[in-house]
Formats: C-alpha cells, sequence, structure tokens
C-alpha cells in the first residue's frame, strides 16, 4: 500500500514539473542490499518461528500419549456365561483418564464372551469392529455377528462371512478363569482398517 | 494533491465522507468493489458464487454466537449444546440456521463448480482461481466434518469414529496422524477442543485467506461470461447484486422454511410446538459404552460411505482403495481440469467428468438411502414367504429343497429372494435403532431438563442413572432370556409370553398382575408359573382349588387380597378404601389363609416355605429377590432357574451390581422421572 502511494505521489510530483523528490532511496550497491533483505528476513523469520514453534509443540503432544498397556481385567463370573456356545455382551468397566478427568469406574468398551457346553474355557471377542470401529451387534437370534455401519458380518466364533468391508477377523482377547470362577479379560484396542492385528486405536 | 470542498455548503455528513475519503480513500475502494462490469448483462447463473460468500458469512456470523454458548470438553458440550438449543432464548433458531446452511454450503458449492465448469470458467487465466476454488471446497468439508462432533451426540461420536479411524490407515503417518486429530490415544475432550479449534479456526481463518485471494483473483480477471453475449454489458452494483441478493433471500427462506415446517404442521394439527425440538436434531450424550446401530454421516458424506461397501471382499486394501486413492485420483482429475482443458476435447472430458462425478455421488447417495430405509417402500407380502423360509432354514439349500417339497424350480426362485429379505431385515433394523436414537435422544433432553438440571458428572451420568434408559437394556441382557415383559393389551401378546420360561414381568406389582396370578386361568399358563418348576407347585394348586372355593374365598376377600398386594408394592396410588387394603392385610396374614405358607408382617409362619409378602413388589423386595432368589425370604431351596444376579463366589463379581439391579428394580416399578 506504501509503495503504491509513494509510487503516485511521485508520478504526480513529476507530472507536475516540480523538482525531483530529493528523499528518495538512493541508488545501493547490490551487496548491501543483499544484507539488509537476508538480515530482514532472517530477524523476521526467527521472531516469527518462536509462537509457531511454541503452538507446533503443544499441538504434537499428544503423540507422546501412550494408552495403557493391555492389562487383565476382572469382566463377570463363569456364572454369567451360560455354556450353550452363544456369546454374550459384557461391559469392560474399568479406570479411565480423559487429558485432566479421570473415572474412578467407567465402562470403556465392551466384549462378548461365550462357553462351549461343559466347558470351564471362556473365548473373548472384542464388540469394536476391526473395520472401523463401530461397535459390533449380535444379529437377533444369535446367529451370526454384524457391525450396523457398514454390514461386516462374523461368524460366531469371530470369523469373517465374505464378502465382508472387514479386512480382518474380530479381534479375540487373551481370556482367564480364576479359580474362584472370575473371567478376566487382557482388554486392549486395535487398529482399525488393516489386514493384521496391531495394538493401538 | 486533490483535496475535497469542505465549505460548509455541504451537508455534515457530506463533509465527513471528504474528511474520510482524503485520509483513506475509500470512495475509490468502494468504486472498485461494486463498478464491475458484467459482459452480456446480469445473469441468474452468476449468482453461485455471491451465495457462497453469503451462506459462509451466515456461518461465521451463527458460528459466533453459537461459540458465546458452547463449551467443548466430555463433560459440557452436549450438555451446553443442549442449553443452548432448550434453553436459550432463540437458541434453537440459531442452531438451526447454522446446521441447515452448512448443508445448503455444499449444494451450493456443488452449484458453483458444476457452473464453473460447465461455462468453462476455469481455463487461462483463470486457472490458479480454479484449484483455489478447490482448496476452499475441501475445506467447506472439512469445516462440516468437524461441526459434526462438536455437539458430542452419540451420532456425531460414532460417525467421527468412522472417519477418524480412516485416518488411520493413511500409509506411514496414518496412527499418528490419527492420534494428532483425536488430541491422544482415545476420544475425549481434547478430541473435541481439537476439532473446534479446527472448525472455528484453523479452517475459517485459511478459508478467509483462500476467499480473499480467490475474489481478487476474479476482479482481475473479470467475470467469465457465458457466451455468445446477447445482451449488452450490464453492472454488477446494482444489475448483478440485485439477483444475487434475491438469490441470497431465497437460500435464507428455504433454511428457514425447513426448520419452521415442522412447526407449522404441529400447529395446523392443533398441537404445541415446543421450540427446543425445532431446527438442528440433537441425539443422546456420546456414550462410547453404548452401541450405536444408527451411525451414519452427514447425508452429504452418505456417498462416501457407500462407496466403502463397493469394495467388500477386498479386506484392508479395498478400505484403502475406497477411502484414500479413489477419492484422492478424483481430486487429483479436478486440479489437472484448467490443463487437461487446452486439449482440443479437454473441456469435453471435463464436463463430463464433472457431470459423472455427481451423477455418480448421486446414485451412491441414492443406494445408501435406499438400504437403509428399503423397509418403507418395500411390500413386505411379497417376501412373506421367502422370509418365512429363510428363518426357518437359515439359507439352507438342501433344507430349503426339503422345505418346498423339493420343488427344485420353486427353491431357486426363493433363494433368488434371500437378498432382497437380507435387505429388508438390515433396513428394519436401521430404522428401529433410528427410532430407539430418537427416543434416547428425547429421554436425554428430558433428563436434562429436570429441575436439579445436569449433574457436575455430565448428562452422560443421568443417562446412565435413568431406570427408564437403562432398564430395557438390562432387563434385555440379563433377564429376557427367562422373563417376558409384554403388555398383555398388546397385539401379539400370547405368541411373546408362550415364548418365556419364566413369569411376565410387565405391570410386576399392579393389582392387575395381582389379579392375574389369583385367577385359575392364567396362574398355570406362561405369564406366571406355567414354563416354571412351579406349574404344579403349591400355589398354582391354591389357586385352582382352595381359592375357587367360595365359602372360604368370597370374592369380596380376594380382591381385598389383591388391594393389600398392590398396596405393598406401592406402586402409585391406590383408589381402595384403606378398610380393604386392612382386611387384605389380615386375610394374607391370617395362618388359615395366606399365611399359611407366605410370612407376611409379624405372623408366626416360617421363612423358607414361600415368598415372605412383607413389601412384596416394593423396591426393597424386588432388589432383594434379583440379588439372590434362593434367599430363604424367598424361593429358597425351591428356587427354580433365576440366578442370584447380586451376589458372587467369595473374591468373585456378581453380575450385576447393585445399581444395576436398583435400575432395574425402578424400572418394573415404572418409577423414574417424568417432567
Amino acid at each position: 500500500m506504501r509503495g503504491r502511494n509513494l509510487t503516485r505521489s511521485l508520478v504526480t510530483t513529476r507530472e507536475k514539473g516540480m523538482k525531483p523528490d530529493t528523499h528518495a532511496p538512493a541508488k545501493d550497491d547490490s551487496r548491501r542490499d543483499f544484507l539488509a533483505k537476508a538480515t530482514a528476513i532472517a530477524c523476521g523469520g526467527l521472531a516469527t518461528l518462536v509462537p509457531v514453534a511454541a503452538g507446533v509443540c503443544t499441538f504434537l503432544d499428544p503423540l507422546r500419549r501412550t494408552s495403557a498397556a493391555a492389562t487383565f481385567l476382572p469382566v463377570t463370573d463363569l456364572s454369567a456365561i451360560p455354556d450353550d456356545g452363544v456369546p454374550r455382551q459384557f461391559a469392560i468397566v474399568a479406570e479411565r483418564v480423559d487429558a485432566w478427568t479421570g473415572f474412578p469406574r467407567e465402562p470403556i468398551g465392551a466384549v462378548y464372551l461365550r462357553r462351549q457346553k461343559g466347558s470351564q474355557e471362556v473365548e473373548a471377542l472384542t464388540a469394536t469392529c476391526p473395520h472401523a470401529g463401530c461397535f459390533i451387534d449380535l444379529e437377533p437370534g444369535s446367529r451370526s455377528f454384524r457391525c450396523p455401519c457398514h454390514n461386516s458380518s462374523f461368524t460366531l466364533d469371530g470369523g469373517i462371512v465374505e464378502p465382508s468391508p472387514s479386512p480382518r477377523p474380530m479381534d479375540s482377547l487373551e481370556c482367564r478363569v480364576g479359580e474362584n470362577g472370575q473371567v478376566a479379560v487382557k482388554w486392549g484396542t486395535f487398529r482399525a482398517g488393516i489386514a493384521e492385528k496391531v495394538a493401538g486405536t | 494533491m486533490k483535496t475535497h470542498d469542505s465549505s460548509p455548503r455541504h451537508g455534515i455528513i457530506k463533509r465527513f465522507g471528504n474528511f474520510l475519503d482524503d485520509r483513506t480513500g475509500w470512495r475509490a475502494l468502494l468504486h472498485e468493489a461494486l463498478f464491475e462490469r458484467v459482459p452480456g448483462g446480469a445473469r441468474w447463473r452468476y449468482v453461485w458464487g455471491s451465495t457462497l460468500v453469503f451462506a459462509f458469512m451466515t456461518q461465521v456470523v451463527t458460528g459466533l454466537f453459537l461459540w458465546a454458548s458452547y463449551s467443548a470438553s466430555g463433560q459440557t458440550a452436549w450438555e451446553s449444546v443442549w442449553y443452548i438449543q432448550h434453553e436459550m432464548a432463540g437458541g434453537w433458531l440459531l442452531r438451526g440456521i447454522h446446521h441447515f446452511m452448512a448443508q445448503a454450503m455444499v449444494i451450493l458449492l456443488a452449484l458453483h463448480l458444476l457452473q464453473v465448469v460447465i461455462d468453462g470458467a476455469y481455463k487461462a487465466p483463470r486457472e490458479v482461481n480454479f484449484w483455489l476454488g478447490l482448496v476452499l471446497m475441501m475445506l467447506v468439508l472439512g469445516m462440516a466434518l468437524t461441526g459434526y462432533l462438536l455437539p458430542w451426540d452419540q451420532k456425531g461420536y460414532w460417525a467421527t469414529r468412522v472417519a477418524t479411524n480412516l485416518a488411520g490407515i493413511v500409509p506411514f503417518v496414518g496412527p499418528q496422524l490419527q492420534q494428532l486429530i483425536l488430541g491422544g490415544p482415545d476420544y475425549g475432550h481434547h478430541t473435541l477442543t481439537r476439532f473446534f479449534a479446527l472448525h472455528a479456526g484453523f479452517l475459517p481463518a485459511t478459508l478467509v485467506l483462500f476467499l480473499v485471494v480467490h475474489l481478487a483473483l476474479f476482479r482481475r480477471h473479470g467475470l467469465h461470461a457465458k457466451q455468445p453475449i446477447t445482451k449488452p454489458d450490464g453492472m454488477f452494483w446494482p444489475d448483478q447484486l440485485l439477483k444475487d441478493a434475491v438469490a441470497m433471500l431465497a437460500v435464507m427462506a428455504v433454511i428457514l422454511g425447513v426448520i419452521l415446517v415442522p412447526a407449522v404442521r404441529t400447529m395446523l394439527a392443533g398441537g404445541d410446538v415446543a421450540t427446543g425440538e425445532l431446527g438442528a436434531e440433537l441425539g443422546a450424550p456420546a456414550d462410547p459404552s453404548q452401541p450405536y446401530a444408527a451411525a451414519r454421516p452427514e447425508w452429504y458424506f452418505l456417498f462416501l460411505f457407500q462407496f466403502l461397501k463397493v469394495f467388500e471382499g477386498w479386506g484392508a486394501t479395498g478400505e484403502f482403495l475406497g477411502a484414500i486413492v479413489v477419492p484422492g485420483l478424483v481430486m487429483g482429475v479436478m486440479f489437472l481440469m484448467p490443463i487437461l482443458g487446452n486439449w482440443k476435447l479437454g473441456h469435453r472430458f471435463n464436463v463430463a467428468f464433472t457431470l459423472g462425478l455427481f451423477a455418480g455421488v448421486a446414485m451412491l447417495t441414492g443406494l445408501a438411502l435406499d438400504e437403509d430405509y428399503a423397509a418403507l417402500w418395500t411390500d413386505k407380502s411379497k417376501l412373506a414367504e421367502a422370509t418365512r423360509l429363510l428363518e426357518e432354514t437359515d439359507g439352507d439349500e438342501e433344507k430349503l429343497l426339503a422345505a418346498v417339497g423339493g420343488d427344485a424350480k420353486k427353491a431357486s426362485a426363493i433363494a433368488r429372494q434371500f437378498p432382497e429379505v437380507e435387505k429388508l431385515r438390515r433396513s428394519e433394523a436401521f430404522l428401529a435403532a433410528a427410532r430407539a436414537a430418537r427416543a434416547d435422544a428425547e429421554r436425554a433432553a428430558e433428563l436434562a431438563g429436570r429441575p436439579e438440571r445436569i449433574p457436575p458428572g455430565g448428562a452422560l451420568e443421568l443417562v446412565r442413572n435413568d431406570p427408564l434408559s437403562q432398564g430395557p437394556r438390562l432387563f434385555a441382557q440379563h433377564c429376557a432370556s427367562c422373563h417376558s415383559y409384554v403388555d398383555p393389551s398388546s397385539s401379539d401378546a400370547g405368541a411373546n409370553v408362550a415364548k418365556a420360561s419364566a413369569p411376565n414381568l410387565h405391570g410386576f406389582g399392579t393389582a392387575a398382575w395381582v389379579t392375574g396370578l389369583l385367577d385359575p386361568a392364567q396362574v398355570a399358563g406362561p405369564a406366571y408359573f406355567g414354563n416354571t418348576a412351579h406349574k404344579d407347585g403349591d400355589m398354582v394348586s391354591f389357586v385352582k382349588d382352595d381359592l375357587q372355593d367360595a365359602d372360604i374365598w368370597k370374592p369380596a376377600d380376594i380382591e381385598a387380597v389383591i388391594a393389600a398386594m398392590a398396596a405393598e408394592a406401592g406402586r402409585g396410588e391406590s383408589k381402595t378404601p384403606p378398610a380393604t387394603i386392612a382386611h387384605g392385610r389380615d386375610l394374607i396374614a391370617s395362618d388359615e389363609r395366606c399365611g399359611a405358607c407366605h410370612r407376611f408382617g409379624d405372623n408366626d409362619t416360617d421363612l423358607g416355605t414361600a415368598c415372605d409378602l412383607t413389601g412384596w413388589g416394593s423396591r426393597e423386595w424386588l432388589v432383594g429377590i434379583i440379588t439372590n432368589p434362593a434367599h430363604e425370604r424367598f424361593y429358597g431351596d425351591s428356587n427354580d432357574r433365576m440366578p442370584s444376579f447380586g451376589k458372587a463366589v467369595e473374591g468373585g463379581i456378581p453380575p450385576l451390581t447393585d445399581e444395576q439391579i436398583g435400575l432395574l428394580a425402578d424400572w418394573l416399578r415404572g418409577t423414574w422421572y417424568r417432567p
């Protein structure tokens, strides 16, 4: 803006035949010119860099945060899982920290547990869809699983029913039955949308 | 330098204008802004750009005012939006305009793009401006995507989960990118603060920057006139601006219409309009532990959602292709359009590509809608047989052949209908989920509106402690495998009750329920003891024999007992005279009547033979029986199959917590907050 006004006023002075502006910058040698430009850019750039760096640093902070390592969490009693091979849904309740808020006991996810006839072993599948992270439902009649988002279907043991948008079967979780019948599940989350089961969100 | 005449001949306004112009040159600026030639005169087809600017300005204005009342955090986002929507004066209108103008912007963007491509306005020297336009388009879509999450309701939460999970499959940096977007390893406060910063800060600021350059370049090149020019040139002000302004008003009228039509309809039907229900909807508060089967993106992203389904069976490759490669390629072609346009057939290709793209998007959107809403327009009677056979045979070919009596032709005709049936089923499931979501949303809003207001822990706490919301879920999960909960007056009550292997608990604790229990025709039926081990028990024979002896049990006595039982349960006010209830209580306690088996109050009957009827059906009684039905107060050793939901072996975990049992008891008793 200033430059343009300046040019305009120069032109008008010339047109009106007045004497040339004695305040016009002298023609400098290119070395001084270059130094001035370089220093200006360096100073200005440096000054700008400080707030940007501070901002970016804080913005990248989430990369330092990792989800808690998978641990065994008590879920229910063996008696609550009928031995009929039909999965039952259970909430995973644990303490949860969301940035500055700490929840002492919160449902943080869900698992499907099932037990075969007469067996003391429990199979555990996470209810989170390996496709895009939606919540997998048990179909009415409990014959298969289906994700309501993109219709990924799974058999009762978590296998893919083709064709399916899901790249892998439902994620199984390690499961432990204690002496007193307490069922504990090694709770963890896995990356969605890839063929391998990799821990992460 | 030329200065204005500031003599007092002119009015004060004129003189002030001159004063300012001398120092700022505003007249020249205004002139530059308004006096633009429009080759061939003003036209309606040029209004899209201006209406887009208008739409954006509307979003800035409404957005800033929304910002003044919004609070981005896990415990306050939904709550503050609820407050804007339901409590603040005109909040529903403000939110409604912001919500629907965002959708209008997407439509206007599409029209603007279409007009630019068809008119060839992207060609030299306007290439850079076309690219700027594409960047602006992506910024607008980015703002739409980030805005969807901000109310932190179930709808936004689950839709965003899908979107951010897709970010995670970007090659090399996916997981890190996802973590940066989420603000940590999981969804929470920082997801909201980041989305809000993007939605109201980074993206609009960038958009303004690009918009300024876009408009400056537009002015530099002048309007790209539609050929051939037949009419004389017009001026931007007022010729084109008049048309623009009319279009802006029309857009606003449509938005207001969308917001207000439901209200007008309600008023015409003679109902009361609740302004909180108008405009943008607000789902139930986001709950990561609560499935949301109605999860869908906003309608303008439905095509992308549907596109992912195209790659069914491709696994991770399909996901990558559908979510990243193909959209990337499409954007790539669009960026190349100005260059492609230089070739002989380039322009035709560009127009065909754009039209094809729009047709594809429209088709995918239609398919997505059809899949979800098919049940609304499918003729179910035509599929009735196939539906039944699919249920019976589970799609097994041999079983199907047997079921149709070996008629191979018929079997294959039926099998061909199976995909239709599956589609119908999915659609019905979606519609049911959408209805449930609406009910949850209404309930959450109702709870938030209690005089006690929302607790510091947020609205989710309210929903999780609400018997009406949680009761049916807990019942379905823990009780419904044996018990039914069916209103006896509903049309298919009989069949649904017959399926259950334990009593129907609908209306438990009411006089009607007890009346059924003491009815010889019902006591051994499926609604009571019919499908249990007590089918041939003492109670059934008592009702069938003893109770029928009119010499001992006068009808008035039975009614008194029923009234007394209902009074014990204490569900609502009773109209029965207190004397009758007192008489009933005496009969229950008497060791010649009910008291022969049942403990009641301080009668001397031993526990363990039959249920203690003291406080029968009260909250305390119900909590007790759900916690441990095998307790001597209840069924003791004769307990049939009912598990002890509140009791666990030493060191174990009971199936239900005390809070959950309380919620179930309250729900069964019909005790919950009503506005």
